[in-house]
């Protein structure tokens, strides 16, 4: 089953190290703030996932199974309009 | 124009009553439980009018799949500044809304309805009350008042205050048709699209078809402000052009340098496109807009866009949440960095900061405020290249000094 990375916008407060220890998949914003790669991540950097999760001092940094979307405001429309479980 | 299906039967600042709204619409029909309604929503088309447009069947369908007890939330926020339509509605037409919302909590098994309703619509609530007080055989019912503030119609937020916590948004999924009001799953919609369901409820969904392109199937509401001779809401078949509604609001008080579609969130359309829109999602992709909730800003000639940006994205980021870092940074350091160009201080790379920014940001936070803010953003760099550029080589301009249309203390500019 293919991982993703996921980031809890609001548990988040912007150490940085996850960036520091994968490189690779995450990168910082203007001020500081993790910017992480879409899509699954390769089975070769897997471990350096979990590593930078497990860092995470907020535990704001998750390995998950499915790519889950924040909602939105007010919302706009969906890019999957049609699943429920993409709604608002 | 005559497109009057929600405000049929409105006179002047009157709310229909019972006996008025039955005369104009004719008795509900049994609220039932069953595919019935929402197979006949989605058939009409009906998407929902709070600015996501999602379609209400799924919505619809998502509530009903979920275990008991259901809930049902009227969200009638109304936190776009410059909107006033989901006032107007429930003041004018509350027997219809309410309507909506019994046939949609029939049709979801939902045993409870929460309308609620911006502090300041005293006209709404009250109208509401009075009409709930007129009705028999409803489900409980119940109406309260949110604070006046852009995320209160972030039903992630809404939810959370309404369960006693702080009106800040949270992180999703699950969503509210899963999870919502004291964890029951809770179909969240706007009034207008309640309204339109409680008339598919009575004449199905050819009859909704009958008015609006079949794209974008209905009538919509409307609220157009700015330079105007008579600001207000209006009912229109969606598909009408943007001009006639400009026209039907008493026409441009001055040349207008462009319109904004959609509110804050919204779409900026420059001047020689006006003639030439039509308000529906279809015709409105073209320039990268959609109708959302309806807001329609004229802007004069006279108005500095460059202001009109600043000072919007400031009032945007006071309006964060403050609880995801991209947004609480990065919406401040956008509005400074407009100021700077308004002011003609900002670094030669300021256009180049404000494109990798407003990319940064997006997508980054628990709700969709900092997105909807870069959108805006994004349409006024495009459309106001030119004034920005002449701003940020020689300073501010003439009109710099002038109150913005936008950005405006809240209900100011529109009449609800």
């Amino acid at each position: 089953m293919s991982r993703h990375l996921r980031v809890d916008p609001i548990a988040c407060t912007g150490h940085g190290l996850c960036a520091e220890l994968f490189p690779e998949w995450i990168e910082l914003d203007e001020w500081g703030y993790p910017i992480i790669e879409h899509g699954p991540i390769p089975e070769e950097l897997l471990a350096h996932a979990r590593r930078a999760a497990d860092a995470c001092p907020k535990l704001a940094l998750t390995v998950s199974a499915a790519d889950q979307r924040a909602g939105s405001l007010n919302g706009r429309r969906s890019s999957k309009a049609a699943d429920p479980s993409r709604a608002r | 124009m005559s497109a009057r299906r929600l405000l049929a039967g409105v006179r002047g600042d009157a709310p229909l009553s019972l006996a008025g709204h039955e005369a104009v619409h004719g008795p509900a029909p049994a609220p039932g439980p069953g595919p019935g309604l929402i197979e006949a929503a989605q058939l009409a088309g009906l998407r929902g009018r709070g600015g996501a447009a999602f379609p209400t069947a799924v919505k619809l369908r998502g509530v009903a799949s979920q275990r008991s007890p259901r809930s049902v939330l009227v969200n009638g926020a109304e936190g776009e500044p410059l909107s006033g339509k989901d006032r107007v509605l429930m003041r004018l037409a509350p027997h219809l809304v309410l309507d909506g919302a019994m046939a949609a909590a029939a049709a979801v098994g939902a045993r409870e309805v929460v309308v609620a309703v911006r502090a300041d619509g005293a006209g709404a609530v009250e109208s509401l009350r009075r009409a709930l007080a007129e009705r028999a055989g409803d489900p409980a019912s119940t109406i309260v008042t949110v604070p006046v503030a852009y995320l209160a119609g972030e039903e992630s937020a809404l939810i959370r205050h309404l369960d006693g916590g702080p009106l800040k948004p949270v992180v999703v999924p699950p969503l509210p048709f899963e999870r919502g009001l004291r964890r029951r799953p809770t179909l969240v919609q706007n009034p207008e699209t309640l309204a339109h369901l409680a008339l598919i409820a009575r004449h199905g969904p050819e009859w909704f078809r009958g008015l609006g392109t079949p794209a974008h199937s209905g009538t919509a509401l409307v609220t157009v402000a700015g330079e105007v001779a008579r600001p207000g809401v209006q009912e229109v078949a969606c598909g009408t052009p943007l001009d006639a509604v400009i026209a039907a609001a008493g026409g441009a008080t001055q040349a207008l340098r462009a319109v904004l579609i959609g509110g804050y969130h919204g779409t900026w359309i420059p001047a020689r496109a006006i003639g030439a829109v039509t308000l529906d999602d279809e015709g409105l992709s073209a320039y990268g807009a959609t109708l959302a909730a309806g807001v329609v800003v004229a802007l004069g000639e006279s108005a500095c866009p460059v202001q009109e940006l600043a000072q919007t994205m400031w009032w945007l980021a006071e309006q964060s949440a403050r609880q995801c870092g991209p947004c609480s940074h990065g919406l401040p350091a956008l509005a400074a960095m407009l100021a700077a160009i308004a002011s003609g201080t900002a670094p030669p790379d300021a256009g180049d900061r404000l494109v990798l920014w407003g990319k940064q940001v997006t997508g980054r936070g628990a709700c969709r405020l900092p997105d909807g803010a870069v959108r805006f953003l994004a349409s006024g760099l495009r459309v106001f290249a030119a004034e920005l550029d002449e701003h940020a080589r020689r300073g501010p301009c003439r009109a710099c000094p002038k109150p913005t249309v936008l950005a405006a203390p809240a209900g100011r500019r529109v009449a609800a």
